[in-house]
């Protein structure tokens, strides 16, 4: 069937240049969003603990004032393939949280310092609190958001990212939005009262969200710059294990399953060869 | 089926077995001594893959829901449990998940074969027909998994395609109403969709039995189109074909691999990651890839009703193939004009595809109402007037005629590479 | 077939058996997530221990707390209980066995060895019949100690069986005071 073969890589080849030449007309509207180095991409990429950690204390520190993790909990601090922190390091966290338990015996809902077992609580009740105290807009929640956003691809590009494994569009755009906030809106673009302008956000140029980074915000004791950039990344990398806490685990096994089915594979085509040896076909 | 084979009973016990349920007869018969062609290439082997996607996709399913919880309160949070908390849960889910696409993959290849080497011509119509019968079931099994989730796309998408039939003149709000168990999607849509995801996975099974009981009653097509004539055509199902298509399976998997450990959410869209909320539409509202051809039909005519028919047309035209396309030949491989016409017709539903990616404004609806057009004439038009217009190549006297050279038309089979 | 195998018998029976070997390792390593996934998950296992206030459980009182999705029974003995579960001899009893996680397995089922360490009026105990899996009531009985109204089986002051089916005494789960007040199960 070479005939049959040959046809169809023809054919991509023509359908490729004939769509890249319309993709990219339609592809100016969106922001484009640079690729960063992460420690997690790629086959055998893992979380940096350190950065993890340091993600973190941003988190803590800056984000989690309007933020919601709420798909996290203190245990998964602790547990293999994330931050790295110890049991007894993640109880210390947990308790500086205090959660709603309850009811207790007298039927009231009680107040109690979080354990392991519980959830990052919310910093407001309900959205529609959340909304008021940000005037209108929903500060997203985290658990989720590294998976939730990405700038679309466009064609060829988004082919590629196939073979190359590209799926860190989500921390790439959020670093891209932390560090692309701009003092001056360019000519023509209005930025509302309590908006701010940044041309890499995805649904807009501005966005409710002030600038929430700035250097020497957060203490680094591990001698890490304190800088914006360094802050972005760091949470971004937070944001990504928040999403995929299981990333590593997934990778190493992914790697044992494919090194098995080449195996398995190879042999299972020379027992066919062998089998069918005798076959004219 | 069973008649193939020549098994007699050995032992005391496969004899009272076989005189009551001639079960290991039927089994030989089928999947064992059934005489199979023996020049079927590696594109033959989808079939064998599908039945592995089936059974792997009912597998992961059937663990997955032993964690799933089919409310709109907790839907979301049940599948975060799963990624985060149950052990493996997300293998499971990412299996499962990757594991539609890789269906569709798999089947859209099926589907192509069975076009080019003319497999669904007589007496095959009712494999065929069975055939596409499994493929509307699999569209509804894979849209209702889809909202399951209960992300963005989730709701969203079903809310769009339930529209859909808001567009039958008189009856169609009833109908939509009666689809959602209310008056917007909610929690008995998603109630009813879970229980039908989980059902008609089996009813694909059933069907898959019967599209394979109708081609082993007519023996299997091959790449010349030719029926098998003596015993030197065909060849044991097994062992040659069970090992060629477990190699095919192996490396199948491997792709399959590729996309549930390396590149997940590849396949998926980033706004299920975000809770339904039926107050707030995502800005590009787009199906999973394997709908987009479909859903790019539906957005080429300008008229609700229209959009609806063209679409369910599109995959109604299937149903009429065998009566539609008059050529006595029935393998592509002796048809040179409808060869060209085969892969132009490939390009244009991936173009098709990646127009349903794009939005619905300006040279994307011309281009899909195009293609649209194209679609419906390749099999109303074309496939008709092929069957006279075209002068066909010589066919072989038999497979083992093909297969060998002896007396082979130039070109006529371009060679068997799978030695 | 058997001519063919004295020409290349090792090469080609090494091959398919290699093959099928791979194979069978490949299927066995599939289906443990498919069997692990039904294991309590980590959400479950992080629930596995619970701080229980009990200041407020005078003598002579009980309290049921839910482990595991289980209840357990945590009841401060009078003098009275106590010294009528000291009074039997372990000898007669139906399960000579203290059942108790704190201790090793071959502990005797004194009342010793029932009670909480140190503060004997206390006892913790998985309120489920050993039985099957209902659960007692308290202070009922022909023992005045639990009664499982499913089958008919009697438990004594200490939780231990004294008459019915059941054929065990009831479990005493891990547990420790924490402070004087503060019971960690689990």
């Amino acid at each position: 069937m070479t005939g049959m073969v040959k046809t169809a890589r023809a054919l991509v080849a023509v359908a490729a240049l004939a769509f890249s030449a319309t993709a990219f007309a339609a592809e100016g509207e969106a922001p484009h969003i640079e690729k960063q180095q992460w420690s997690f991409s790629g086959p055998f990429g893992t979380y940096d603990r350190a950065q993890l950690q340091r993600g973190f204390k941003i988190y803590k520190e800056v984000c989690s004032s309007c933020h919601a993790l709420k798909f996290v909990a203190f245990r998964n601090l602790a547990q293999p393939g994330g931050p790295g922190f110890t049991e007894e390091e993640a109880k210390v966290i947990a308790a500086e949280y205090t959660v709603t338990d309850g009811p207790n015996d007298e039927g009231d809902m009680y107040e109690r310092p979080a354990v392991l077992a519980d959830h990052f609580p919310s910093p407001f009740p309900n959205e529609q609190a959340a909304r008021a105290a940000n005037g209108g807009a929903y500060p997203p929640d985290f658990s989720l958001l590294a998976k939730a956003r990405a700038a679309h691809r466009g064609f060829p590009a988004f082919v590629f990212d196939a073979f190359t494994q590209y799926q860190e569009q989500g921390p790439d755009y959020i670093y891209a939005l932390l560090t692309g906030y701009e003092e001056e809106a360019p000519e023509g673009v209005e930025v509302p009262a309590g908006q701010y302008y940044n041309p890499h956000f995805l649904a807009g140029k501005t966005l409710a969200m002030a600038p929430p980074l700035s250097d020497e915000l957060v203490e680094y004791t591990d001698g890490t710059p304190m800088t914006v950039d360094q802050y972005a990344r760091d949470v971004s990398a937070f944001m990504m294990w928040a999403a995929e806490p299981k990333l590593e685990e997934r990778k190493k096994i992914g790697f044992r399953v494919m090194a098995f089915l080449v195996i398995f594979g190879s042999l299972l085509y020379f027992t066919k060869q062998k089998i069918w040896r005798k076959v004219d076909h | 089926m069973a008649g193939h084979s020549n098994y007699v009973p050995q032992s005391a016990a496969a004899k009272w077995l076989e005189s009551r349920l001639p079960v290991i007869s039927l089994i030989r018969g089928s999947f064992v001594d059934f005489p199979t062609p023996k020049n079927l290439n590696y594109w033959w082997t989808f079939g064998g893959i599908l039945f592995m996607v089936l059974i792997a996709q009912i597998l992961t399913g059937v663990v997955l829901v032993m964690h799933y919880t089919p409310s709109t309160a907790n839907a979301f949070a049940s599948v975060e449990h799963i990624m985060r908390d149950v052990n493996f849960g997300w293998l499971l889910r990412y299996l499962h998940a990757n594991g539609a696409s890789m269906f569709f993959i798999a089947v859209y290849i099926h589907i192509f074969r069975g076009m080019y080497y003319g497999s669904y011509k007589a007496p095959r119509e009712i494999s065929w027909i069975l055939g596409v019968i499994i493929f509307l079931i699999m569209m509804a099994t894979a849209f209702m998994g889809y909202v399951l989730p209960w992300g963005q796309m989730s709701f969203w998408g079903a809310t769009v395609i339930t529209n859909l039939f808001s567009a039958i003149p008189l009856v169609g709000e009833e109908i939509r109403t009666w689809l959602w168990g209310g008056f917007s999607v909610d929690n008995p849509t998603l109630n009813r969709f879970f229980s039908l995801h989980y059902l008609l996975p089996f009813m694909i099974f059933g069907v898959v039995l019967l599209h394979v009981w109708a081609f082993h009653t007519t023996g299997n097509n091959n790449p010349t189109g030719v029926q098998p004539k003596t015993k030197q055509d065909t060849i044991p199902f097994h062992p040659y074909y069970t090992v060629k298509d477990l190699f095919a399976i192996v490396v199948f998997l491997i792709l399959f691999a590729w996309f549930a450990f390396y590149v997940p959410n590849y396949m998926g869209h980033p706004d299920n990651y975000t809770e339904a909320n039926p107050l707030v539409t995502p800005a590009h509202i787009v199906p999973e890839w394997y709908f987009l051809p479909f859903y790019a039909i539906l957005r080429a005519i300008p008229d609700k009703l229209g959009g609806v028919i063209a679409m369910f047309g599109s995959i109604a035209v299937l149903f009429v193939l065998p009566w539609l396309d008059t050529s006595k030949v029935r393998s592509g491989t002796f048809r040179p004009l409808f060869k060209q016409f085969f892969w132009i017709f490939g390009a244009v539903c991936i173009g098709l595809g990646y127009l349903g990616s794009q939005p619905a404004e300006g040279i994307y609806v011309i281009l899909s109402r195009i293609l649209t057009a194209y679609y419906f004439a390749h099999f109303l038009i074309i496939l008709p007037l092929l069957g006279f217009l075209e002068k066909p190549k010589p066919l072989p006297a038999s497979i083992s005629e093909a297969v060998l050279g002896a007396g082979q038309p130039a070109g006529a089979v371009a060679g068997p590479q799978t030695k | 077939m058997a001519q063919q195998d004295t020409v290349e018998p090792t090469r080609r029976d090494f091959l398919y058996i290699a093959t099928g070997a791979v194979g069978a390792v490949g299927a066995a390593a599939l289906a443990w997530p498919f069997v692990d996934q039904m294991n309590p998950d980590a959400s479950a296992l992080a629930l596995a221990s619970i701080e229980v206030d009990v200041s407020a459980v005078e003598e002579g009182q009980s309290i049921t707390v839910k482990w595991r999705g289980k209840p357990v029974f945590i009841r401060n003995r009078t003098a009275e209980e106590i010294q009528e579960a000291k009074s039997v001899p372990v000898g007669e009893l139906p399960d000579p066995l203290a059942r108790n996680s704190n201790l090793p397995a071959d502990a005797e089922a004194s009342d010793t060895n029932r009670a909480a360490p140190e503060k004997e009026p206390w006892l913790v105990m998985v309120g489920i019949c050993t039985h099957l899996g209902c659960v007692p009531l308290g202070q009922q009985g022909d023992f005045g100690g639990w009664f499982c109204p499913c089958h008919g089986s009697h438990y004594d002051t200490a939780g231990r069986i004294r008459k019915g089916p059941a054929p065990e005494n009831l479990l005493v789960p891990p547990f420790e005071f924490v402070s004087d007040t503060t019971i960690k199960v689990g």
